[in-house]
């Protein structure tokens, strides 16, 4: 296909759609998700009642990515009113379409509502959980239908790719990603533009592009959700950064534990590659990108670049020392370009509305949104995205509605294992890269688990650090033999046996595994024990305490 | 290592198919591995040194990348597999409660598979179903916000008693 055949199917498609007969929408969420909760057994209910009802030609019935509050699934939406039901199930559906699409009276108590609101909202967007996000990212995701090429290019979709390939040079194209000054969505925020353009400055002639989408951090699922809702998004950002930096092959390395997302992203490449968007000569320009599914087999350290690299050329996921960074030398020792999921997602509506209007979202050190995975104790957990700066107390209690079953906010734990704990204390941090380093947290891939007094901090730190030393990949020994330690030392404090000296201990071991380590693993993986002591420490002197009041005798005065 | 495949058995083919897909390429190693452990449920050591050979890899290469990865198993998983989710959502939502007490009434721990290899028990580090945690897979199926005593009725559904 070519350019001017790309325009006159685009012209085609929007019009189909704009004269369908179908004066009714409705959505059904169909992420990893809710279909987990049924909402696959929903759909095929839907679709026999809107026959038995003989709706066929004025209800359509779009299965979609993830709308967002995924605890409250299965979710369906009903377009033009905008609004979404919760808990849906077979039984209710003949109601839902009677009234709702019928009556055009909205079931107030079958609604997306959380506890802590006052009632359901019948437009969700009036919902604080819609109203203070921004979606960029998750623009489609809940609204198109993610098996379908079609739907994408109604909504926009391959027209940044048109544009960067025929309207732009790829130094044009790594001065709009310069001037957005967006910051890598992989956790460590290292600025997109200049990355892309380091690459593109290696004189080779066979670069790579990969797509980092070994999501391993437990309680993060953002990848995830935007592969399985708007896989050709993620496609169209790794082509036009193949185009920017001059690569011809890309990868797009996801984790075996996400069969959906494999399957919808393999579905993606297909269809790109039949209608021209990907393969030789794209779009008949002089550009050729063709893009590879490497599936992970679970190794958290994969996600770390050097390792990622070393999984997809069928080794043991073992990082090395950089530099060399990836830029120079990456995959098969050729300069390769590695980014995120989400960033690749963010990188077309870049493109169509210009780098310096996402520039201006956001805070002054970190621009445009986020996408967060809530999860834990929390009224709404599911996936948001918001500007940059957005405040924790904004993000837990006006969106995610509040604690749940009404207990306290203790602490939000970002970033993962590598990552620590915002306490109470500091609900109001405007949340961006560098406001979280300065709280002994980071900002992580965007995973955001939401604590009540319920929960143990000595307990959290061990689990997280249980975790890192099950994943230390054993190469470096600061790595492997430290975080086995620093482990023990804090499962005999969770034992209330450990003694002061222990906990003296443990915190000059941090500080060696977080120097010394070979890679970000080892290099973080002391951050949740030190965050924890930092905003808990009373927590750790408490079991101290309880030590020693078994163990250390007070002397007695005695009587002369 | 032990007896060679039995070229007449339908995985050797599907295992043999998929790795001329792949060019007989060292760098999909990964790729076969996977393909052959979902034809076999697991990774029996005779597949592993047929492996070797098709690649021209030697053995200690493929042992080393097997061993590496969670997702590989030398061992059969069992008949049906109850996997429990230690991710950290699920942890707070008490996920190890679920498992001790899972881990009492089969008599199995995680990683275990019961001697009539019907059941096997497994954790994983995150599923990524966060949302509707705490999440426990039974036979690939996820199950959402679970309780102890709903997966026990769900396993002795399954394979009949215990």
């Amino acid at each position: 296909m070519n350019r001017q055949e790309f325009k006159d199917l685009v012209i085609a498609e929007t019009e189909k759609t704009k004269n369908s007969t179908c004066k009714h929408k409705i959505c059904i969420c169909c992420g990893a998700g809710c279909i987990s909760s049924g909402s696959e057994a929903v759909m095929k209910k839907l679709q026999e009642e809107i026959i038995e009802r003989g709706l066929q030609s004025e209800v359509e019935i779009i299965p979609t990515g993830c709308m967002g509050p995924c605890n409250q699934g299965p979710l369906m939406k009903y377009l033009p009113e905008n609004s979404i039901y919760q808990k849906v199930d077979c039984s209710n559906i003949s109601q839902i379409v009677q009234s709702q699409v019928i009556e055009k009276k909205p079931i107030e108590h079958l609604l997306l509502f959380a506890d802590s609101r006052e009632r359901p909202f019948s437009n969700a967007d009036e919902d604080p959980f819609f109203s203070k996000q921004l979606k960029i990212v998750l623009k489609n995701c809940g609204q198109l239908n993610p098996e379908r090429i079609e739907d994408y290019l109604v909504h926009e979709g391959y027209r940044a790719l048109d544009k960067a390939l025929f309207e732009m040079s790829p130094e044009d194209v790594i001065a709009e990603i310069k001037q957005s000054r967006m910051r890598g969505r992989g956790g460590a925020g290292y600025p997109t533009g200049l990355k892309w353009e380091t690459v593109y400055k290696y004189v080779n002639d066979q670069k790579y592009v990969i797509c980092n989408g070994d999501e391993g951090d437990p309680g993060a699922f953002m990848d995830r959700s935007v592969l399985e809702g708007n896989p050709h998004r993620v496609l169209e950002g790794m082509a036009i950064g193949g185009y920017a930096v001059g690569a011809s092959k890309g990868y797009a390395y996801i984790r075996g534990e996400y069969p959906l997302a494999i399957k919808r992203f393999e579905a993606a490449i297909k269809q790109a590659k039949k209608m021209g968007l990907l393969g030789p000569n794209i779009l008949g320009s002089n550009f050729s990108f063709d893009v590879e599914v490497r599936i992970g087999a679970g190794a958290f350290v994969c996600g770390e670049e050097t390792a990622l690299i070393a999984s997809i050329e069928g080794k043991r996921g073992t990082p090395r020392p950089r530099p060399p960074f990836p830029a120079e030398s990456g995959l098969w020792g050729k300069p390769t370009l590695i980014n995120n999921v989400e960033t690749f997602a963010g990188i077309a509506p870049i493109i169509n509305n210009g780098g310096e209007w996402y520039s201006e979202i956001g805070t002054p050190k970190s621009a445009g949104t986020k996408v967060f995975a809530l999860a834990g104790k929390i009224n709404y957990s599911g996936l948001i995205e918001v500007p940059m700066g957005t405040s924790l107390r904004e993000i837990v209690f006006d969106i995610g509605g509040g604690i749940q079953g009404g207990g306290e906010f203790k602490a939000a734990q970002t970033g993962g294992p590598s990552g620590g704990c915002i306490p109470a204390e500091h609900l109001d941090v405007k949340m961006d890269y560098e406001a979280l380093v300065n709280l002994g947290s980071i900002m992580g891939s965007g995973g955001l688990i939401v604590m009540d007094q319920s929960s143990d901090m000595v307990d959290v730190a061990r689990f997280f650090m249980e975790f890192c030393m099950d994943e230390s990949c054993g190469k470096c020994v600061p790595c492997r033999v430290g975080t086995k330690m620093m482990h023990d030392l804090l499962q005999k404090i969770c034992d209330n046996n450990a003694s002061r000296i222990d906990l003296e201990r443990l915190e000059e071991l941090a500080v060696y595994v977080k120097e010394a380590s070979l890679c970000g693993l080892g290099g973080s993986a002391p951050n949740p024990l030190l965050s924890t002591l930092r905003h808990f420490r009373n927590e750790y002197e408490t079991r101290i305490g309880k030590y020693e009041e078994k163990h250390i005798e007070v002397p007695q005065t005695s009587e002369v | 290592m032990n007896n060679e495949l039995p070229a007449t058995d339908p995985r050797v083919k599907l295992l043999a198919a998929k790795i001329k897909k792949e060019n007989f390429k060292p760098d999909a190693l990964i790729e076969i591995l996977h393909s052959a452990q979902n034809s076999y449920g697991y990774l029996p050591m005779n597949v592993l040194a047929y492996i070797a050979k098709a690649l021209h890899l030697p053995p200690s290469r493929i042992y080393s990348t097997v061993t590496f990865y969670h997702f590989f198993s030398l061992k059969s998983k069992g008949e049906h597999t109850c996997l429990v989710c230690t991710g950290t959502a699920c942890y707070v939502k008490g996920a190890q409660a679920i498992l001790n007490e899972l881990e009492k009434k089969t008599g199995l721990k995680a990683g275990q598979v019961s001697a009539d290899n019907k059941l096997g028990v497994q954790v994983a580090r995150c599923i990524g179903a966060c949302g509707l945690a705490p999440v426990v897979v039974l036979d690939d199926e996820v199950q959402a916000k679970v309780t102890t005593d709903e997966i026990i009725n769900k396993i002795i559904d399954k394979i009949g008693t215990k």
